[in-house]
Order: C-alpha cells, then sequence, then structure tokens
C-alpha cells in the first residue's frame, strides 16, 4: 500500500506485523519505535509539569502537598531528561536520518541498535514502575546525602531504571561513532558530510564517555542507601561533594547531548531554506567538535555555592566563559547563512528561527550564571530554570519540532498540513516565552525553584507564567493531532519535496528497507545549492 | 602477516616482563615507609598496563585512530580526576 | 535486492574488511567507556586516599596480600594465555585455540575462586561493612574496605563475563566457526579480556600496597 518510487523494494514501512515491528534491525524502523517512545514519555513528563504550574498559579494553591510537588519536579525533571530530551534526536531523528545521509545501508550494528531500543523501553518501565508507587522526591538531581540516607522516596527504582535506559544510550553512541567513521559512501570525505552528522558524531562521543560515569554513580548512591556503606556519608569521613562532583561530571556534558543534535538540525533547516550553503562550514564543524570537548571541562559550575574550593570556582567559571564561544560562532553563521538567502517560511524553518532566538537569549543567561558572583544570587532560583528551558524546550524541543517536520515526508512519505504546522510553531514560540520569560524575573528578584507555594508578590508572574503554560500545551497537542492525520490522510510526497541537499533525499519517500539500490558516490561539498 | 604478529616469541618475552615488574611491585611492601612508594608501584603498574596494551592487545600493530580510540578513555578519565582534584586539593588554601 | 559486494548477513557492510575493522573500533569504543565506568571509582578513591592516608595504609594491611600478589599472577598468565591463543588462531589452529581459551578460563575462574576465599577471609574477620562490621575499626578504615568491596566485585562480575565469554567462544570453536581468515571473536573477547587484566594491575598496588606514612 505504501510503495517506494525508485523500485528499491517496497517502503519499510510495509510489513505491518507486531514481530516485524519489535524485531526489526531496520534503523528506519528502530527511529519510529523510539518516536512512540519518547512522545509517550513527553505526555508523562508534561503532565507533571501542567500540574506544577497549576499548583504554581496561585501562592498556595493547595492542588498538591509539599510532598507531593517534591515528587512532581523529580518526576518531570528525571523523564523529560532521561527519557525525553537525551534519546529525542539521537535516537528518533539519528536513527532515521544518519545512514541514510551518508549513503549507508544500516547503522553498523542492527541488533546493537534493537537491544538499545530495548534498554531505553526497560528503564523506562523501571522508572514508571518507581513513580507508579509512589515516586521520588529528590530532585532529578538525587544529591546525597538525601538521597543516599534519608529519603523515604522510591529512589533504587528510578535509579535502576536510568542506570539502565543509560546503557541504551552508550549502545547508541558505540552505533553511531562506528557507522560515522566506517560506513561512509565513496567520496563522503570528513568534510563533505553534513553539520547534522557531525553533531550526532560529537554527541555519540559524550555520550560514550560521559554515561559510564552516571552509571557508577547511581550504583554508588543505591549501594550507600541498600547496604550503608558510606561514600557520601560524613559521618564516617565521606564527601557529598563527591556525589556532586561525579554526577555533573556526566549531567553537564549531558546538556550537550540534549542541545548538540538540535544544532545540527538547525544548520540542515537554515540552508535548505535559504537555499545557501552554511556559511564558515568548517567553523562550524569545529565548533561542534569544540562544544562537545569544553562541555567536559565546565561541570563546577553546578557547584559555586557547595562548599567547593574557590580556586575551582574560578577555573570552572572561566572554562564556561569559554564554552559559549563556539555556541556564539554558530549563531552568528546561521544568520549569515540566511543573510540575502532565497528564504521560505516553513514549519521547520520558523521552528529554526524560534531556536536561534531562544538558544541566544537561554545561552546569555549562562552567563550570568557563570559569573561566580551574580550565581551566588541566582543559583536555586527561578533563574536557572528558565535558562535551562530555554536551551532544552525553547533550544532543543523546537529543534526537535523542526526536525521531525523536515524529514516528515521521508518518514512518511506523506506531507503534514502546512498550515496547522506554521500555527503550532508559532503557538508555541508564544506560549513558551509566556510560560518562561517571567521566571528569568522571578528568579532574579529572589523567587527560589523547587518549593510549592511562594510570597503574594511574586503571584501576577506565577499567573502569566501558568496561561503561558496552556498557550503552549496547545503548541504541544496540534501536531499530535495533525502528524498522525497525516500519515494516513496527507498529500504524497516526492523523492525531495524540499529541493534539499543531502544524500537521505535521494532515497525514496519512504525509502526501501536498504536505503538506497546503489551506494551514492559523492562528488560535491554538502550544501551544494546552485548560486542565488 | 609480519613477522611480530606471527611470532610467540614478543608474547612470551612480555610476559616475562611482566612477572618481574610483579615481584617488583610486590616486594615494595618490605621498602621502608616513604612517600616514593606509591609514585613507583603506580609507575610499574602503568608500565605493565602499557604492556599489555602495546603487544598483548596489539596496539603496537594498529592505525592511528585505533590507538587514539583507545587513549582517548584515559584522557577521559584524567580530565575528571584533575578537575575534581582541583576542588580537593585547594580547599584549604587561604583567600 | 542485493548490492554486489554487500555481505549476505550484514547488508550494512560493503566488505569482511570494512566489517572487521568496524567489530574492531567498537570494542574500543566499549572499552574506553569502561575506563570511565571504573574511573568514577578510581576517583572515588583517589579522593578518600589523598584525605585518609593512615586510615588506607591501615585498611590495606586488613588485605590478604599473598592472595592479591598471587591473583595478579594468575591473571597476568591468563592474558598470556589469551594472547597465545588469538595468536594460534591467526594460523589456524582451532584445536590450541581451545586449549588455549580454556586456560585462560581456567585461570579466571582461579581468581574469580581466590578472591571468594579473600572475601570469606573478610566475612569471618567482620570485614564486611554493613555486616556486624568490627565496631573497633575506624569509621575512615570502614570507608577504605567499602572501596575494596566495590572496586573488586565490579572488577569480578567483569571476570565473570569474561568466562561467559570464554565459554562462548568455546562453543563457536567447537562448531568450526573459526578459522585462519575470520576469527573476529576471538579477538574482540581478547580485547575485553586484556582490558579487565589492566584494570586489575592498576588495582592490585592501590589496594594491597598501600604504605605506612
Amino acid at each position: 500500500m505504501i510503495a517506494s518510487e525508485q523500485g528499491d523494494g517496497p517502503s519499510y514501512l510495509q510489513e505491518s506485523t507486531v514481530r516485524s515491528w519489535l524485531g526489526t534491525l531496520d534503523h528506519k524502523r528502530i527511529g519510529i519505535l523510539y518516536l512512540f517512545t519518547i512522545t509517550f514519555f513527553f505526555a508523562i513528563g508534561a503532565s507533571a509539569a501542567a500540574m506544577m504550574r497549576i499548583q504554581l498559579a496561585y501562592p498556595a494553591a493547595g492542588l498538591v502537598t509539599s510532598d507531593a510537588y517534591n515528587r512532581l519536579f523529580t518526576l518531570h525533571g528525571v523523564i523529560m531528561v532521561w527519557f525525553f530530551l537525551i534519546p529525542s534526536i539521537p535516537a528518533v531523528l539519528g536513527n532515521f536520518v544518519l545512514p541514510l545521509a551518508i549513503g549507508a545501508r544500516d547503522v553498523a550494528f542492527p541488533r546493537l541498535n534493537l537491544a538499545s531500543w530495548y534498554l531505553f523501553v526497560g528503564g523506562g518501565a523501571l522508572a514508571l514502575y518507581s513513580i507508579l508507587v509512589g515516586g521520588v522526591d529528590t530532585g532529578w538531581t538525587f544529591y546525597t546525602p538525601y538521597s543516599s540516607t534519608y529519603s523515604n522516596g522510591h529512589v533504587m527504582a528510578m535509579a535502576g531504571g536510568i542506570f539502565v535506559a543509560g546503557f541504551g544510550s552508550i549502545a547508541t553512541g558505540i552505533n553511531f561513532i562506528v557507522t560515522v567513521h566506517k560506513l561512509r559512501a565513496p567520496g563522503l570525505t570528513w568534510f563533505r558530510l553534513p553539520l547534522f552528522v557531525w553533531s550526532i558524531y560529537a554527541t555519540s562521543i559524550i555520550l560514550v564517555l560521559a554515561t559510564p560515569v552516571l552509571a557508577i554513580t547511581l550504583t554508588l548512591m543505591a549501594l550507600e542507601r541498600v547496604a550503608g556503606v558510606g561514600i557520601f556519608d560524613p559521618r564516617i569521613g565521606g564527601d557529598p561533594l563527591l556525589f556532586q562532583h561525579l554526577f555533573w561530571f556526566y549531567s553537564h556534558p549531558a546538556v550537550y547531548i540534549m542541545i548538540l543534535p538540535g544544532m545540527g538540525v538547525i544548520s540542515e533547516l537554515v540552508a535548505c531554506f535559504s537555499k545557501k550553503a552554511v556559511f564558515g562550514y568548517h567553523a562550524m564543524a569545529f565548533s561542534i567538535l569544540s562544544i562537545a570537548g569544553l562541555g567536559f571541562l565546565v561541570w563546577g559550575h553546578h557547584m559555586f555555592v557547595t562548599s567547593q574550593s574557590v580556586y575551582a570556582g574560578v577555573a570552572f567559571s572561566f572554562l564556561s566563559f569559554l564554552v559559549a564561544v563556539p555556541s556564539a560562532i554558530k549563531v552568528f553563521n546561521w544568520v549569515a547563512t540566511m543573510h540575502r538567502g532565497a528564504i521560505e517560511f516553513t514549519t521547520p524553518f520558523l521552528y529554526a528561527l524560534g531556536f536561534i532566538a531562544l538558544f541566544t537569549i537561554g545561552g546569555l543567561t549562562g552567563i550570568f550564571l557563570a559569573t561566580l558572583a551574580v550565581d551566588v544570587h541566582l543559583h536555586d532560583t527561578f533563574f536557572v530554570i528558565a535558562h535551562f528551558h530555554y536551551i532544552m524546550v525553547g533550544g532543543g524541543v523546537m529543534a526537535y519540532m523542526g526536525g521531525i517536520h523536515y524529514w516528515w515526508p521521508k518518514i512518511s512519505g506523506r506531507m503534514y498540513p502546512e498550515a496547522w504546522g506554521r500555527v503550532a510553531a508559532v503557538t508555541i514560540f508564544v506560549g513558551f516565552n509566556l510560560t518562561f520569560f517571567p521566571q528569568y524575573i522571578l528568579g532574579y528578584l529572589g523567587m527560589p525553584r523547587r518549593y510549592w507555594i511562594y510570597p503574594e508578590q511574586f503571584h501576577t508572574l506565577n499567573l502569566v507564567s501558568s496561561a503561558g503554560a496552556l498557550v503552549l500545551a496547545i503548541g504541544y497537542i496540534l501536531p499530535l493531532i495533525y502528524l498522525p492525520w497525516s500519515f494516513f490522510k496527507g498529500a504524497r510526497a516526492g523523492t525531495n519535496p524540499w529541493g534539499a541537499t543531502g544524500l537521505e533525499w535521494l532515497a525514496a519517500s519512504p525509502p526501501a528497507e536498504h536505503n538506497f539500490r546503489e551506494t551514492p558516490v559523492v562528488t560535491r561539498p554538502a550544501y551544494d545549492y546552485p548560486p542565488l | 602477516m609480519r613477522v611480530s604478529e606471527s611470532s610467540v616469541g614478543p608474547l612470551v618475552a612480555t610476559y616475562v616482563a611482566l612477572m618481574v615488574l610483579l615481584v617488583m611491585t610486590a616486594a615494595t611492601r618490605a621498602m621502608p615507609a616513604g612517600w616514593w612508594i606509591t609514585p613507583i608501584s603506580l609507575g610499574i603498574a602503568a608500565l605493565k598496563a602499557f604492556l599489555v596494551a602495546y603487544l598483548f592487545m596489539r596496539l603496537r600493530e594498529e592505525k592511528a585512530l585505533v590507538r587514539i580510540f583507545a587513549g582517548a578513555g584515559l584522557f577521559w578519565l584524567l580530565i575528571l580526576l584533575v578537575l575534581t582534584g582541583a576542588d580537593y586539593l585547594t580547599r584549604s588554601w587561604y583567600v | 535486492m542485493s548490492k554486489a559486494g554487500a555481505l549476505a548477513n550484514a547488508p550494512q557492510f560493503g566488505s569482511q574488511e570494512q566489517r572487521i575493522a568496524a567489530n574492531q573500533l567498537g570494542m574500543w569504543t566499549l572499552i574506553a567507556t569502561e575506563i570511565l565506568f571504573f574511573g568514577g571509582l578510581f576517583l572515588s578513591y583517589v579522593t578518600y586516599r589523598v584525605a585518609y592516608p593512615s586510615a588506607f595504609a591501615v585498611g590495606s594491611r586488613h588485605l590478604d596480600y599473598l592472595c592479591g600478589t598471587i591473583n595478579t599472577g594468575v591473571l597476568l598468565t591468563s592474558s598470556l594465555c589469551m594472547a597465545l591463543g588469538d595468536l594460534s588462531i591467526r594460523k589456524g589452529r582451532t584445536r590450541a585455540l581451545a586449549g588455549w581459551i580454556s586456560a585462560t578460563a581456567a585461570l579466571g575462574a582461579a581468581f574469580v575462586c581466590i578472591k571468594g576465599f579473600e572475601y570469606h577471609e573478610m566475612w569471618r574477620d567482620h570485614l564486611v561493612p554493613g555486616f556486624r562490621f568490627d565496631p573497633s575499626v575506624s569509621p575512615q578504615v570502614e570507608l577504605f574496605v567499602c572501596l575494596y568491596f566495590i572496586m573488586t566485585g565490579l572488577h569480578a562480575i567483569h571476570m565473570l563475563v569474561g568466562i561467559g565469554l570464554m565459554a562462548w567462544l568455546l562453543k563457536l570453536n567447537a562448531a568450526s566457526r573459526f578459522s585462519e581468515r575470520a576469527h573476529e571473536p576471538v579477538k574482540m573477547v581478547g580485547l575485553y579480556w586484556h582490558f579487565v587484566d589492566c584494570v586489575w594491575i592498576f588495582l592490585y598496588p592501590l589496594l594491597y600496597l598501600v604504605p605506612k606514612l
């Protein structure tokens, strides 16, 4: 029923038994499996956020108890970070697009790829179990000694879920690194790669080097909880800060796992909808690698107001300033790409514009937080929350949505309804700013995070924020309706509806099982658009 | 295959060297107490690990890319140790 | 639909050379992840050793130095056997391979048994944290003992996995799956085994040879 165009064989969607899906080795199907699972987890995390915003709409709303509120923000953080954002672009779009983009027939290790998904689902099931039996109240950061000694939540199951899912991430990272090194089509040298591939490669390096440290950290915390061994227990000479060093050594690079693939997507969108090569290709590629590398050197900026050494704080502050440089280079180069381009305001491009604006704001506020003296005032306030939501939601999620819409014709063989796409993109942008901009002000004025109530003077801004969350929710619900609709009823897409460069646009929409009848040979640079 | 890849000699020689190094490490226990014992025993350990990696794991015969991958894990571990050390070792310095 | 040159059972690869190179790169990437996995434990160890040098020396003396030293020798010998096994299959000698793999596995099992004996001794001496730990032992020494159990325990788990992998290799070899030109799993399992040996090479002086200062 869904046929591919080029006679490469039936499309990858043809066989529809459950077994063919759950036992698939096709990277495209695995990407779709991830798409369904992370959407499910996004709904759970978003529900928690909705309840939090309803509670915070009034100074003492009384919707939830303080203990329940603690469990809600923990749930929101854990689910959104580990079960939505980290897998989102790499596991959905990376899995689907990467082999196509390099002219390969699949990833290097297809069975490992399927195992990754099962590890993800298994970990998610454990985390869900923890939530259903009452949840955890430690915050997504699991700081000791609260998490290891005093918390009465279901920490073990939640940590276990993250641990298992983490191995899925590591497996994906190994797969992608080897795929990019070894499976590129003939003629596809490193500096002819699309920037999306560069970003997936750099992200995979972070995945394999950072995630194991998270695994051992959670193990140590669990051992302390179960066996009473005191690695982080001050009573027998342990240091709670050791946990924080170990935790943030992973969790700071983790935020680059969440943003780098987004940056790769934005490069694709900006180039395609300006019909121009990305400005400063080499600088963009080196910036991606620099962000990945420098990202490992800055974790202490999460610990400025702990009893960490002031001198270490100075070092971490300086290094954090440094990592802003390649990020800024990318923003300038995207804008320079758009300059004098043949702009088309399609839905993906609207998401890209939103990304550039919101990531810039979020990134700049990161500089405020990296400044030691300012951080003393802003740490643990809503300013921090606004900062990371601007980057991860205003940046990461918008890039994810842009990528989904951009590659939707390739994934489904259909076009989504463009008008609804634009409406949703604008709604999300407006709703997002309404929700999170007031939180910068609230944080600056001193409203702390992770509190279920607040003083009367913060009411108006909180009400605006909660109202914005409602608009944002509508924006996210729209694609949940029109994308599945378009899968069955949308206009059929041709092989290259956007007129984009990139090897994935040579394959049929949707592609056949092994992508290409003959491996393409590459002779041109990336983004080889004709002069305007 | 090159000669080194196909002969027993280098492997056995490596093993003998490893056992000698083990005896040296074990002997540090009998040495009088001193700060130098740790660097010596860890240095010997590093040499043993290098021999295992270079000869048993055959890094000697590998291309640069594989050697970079082999070194990357160690390099990143160094980052973890050094920057965390920057905190612990400077905490008692007075401002 | 097959393309000329694609491997039948692994269509993502265009040639056997490509597949071998990919497998090897994948294995080294896995080893890098393991370095960081153990690395968190090494960080914890270093942190507390610098903070409590004399407690760590006392704790180290509680360990069975003889068992630890013998175990190091056992593991180094097992690495030699593994390397000789790899060499023998490069020459197509499947029977010799079976012998060397069995020897490697046996030595690995011996390592685990000696370790188990050590653990038993610690248990007997009330030195297992959380299980009627000797109250006269200071908390910082207990910290050392904790780290000892966690680090060697994680290492032992890796050893057990390694022994399992040896059994898998023997099974494949018995099914005539290895030859002079095609013996990828032997190489990859070998890399894993040598890596686990390297971890122990560092654990030995760190745990058993802490000097009194």
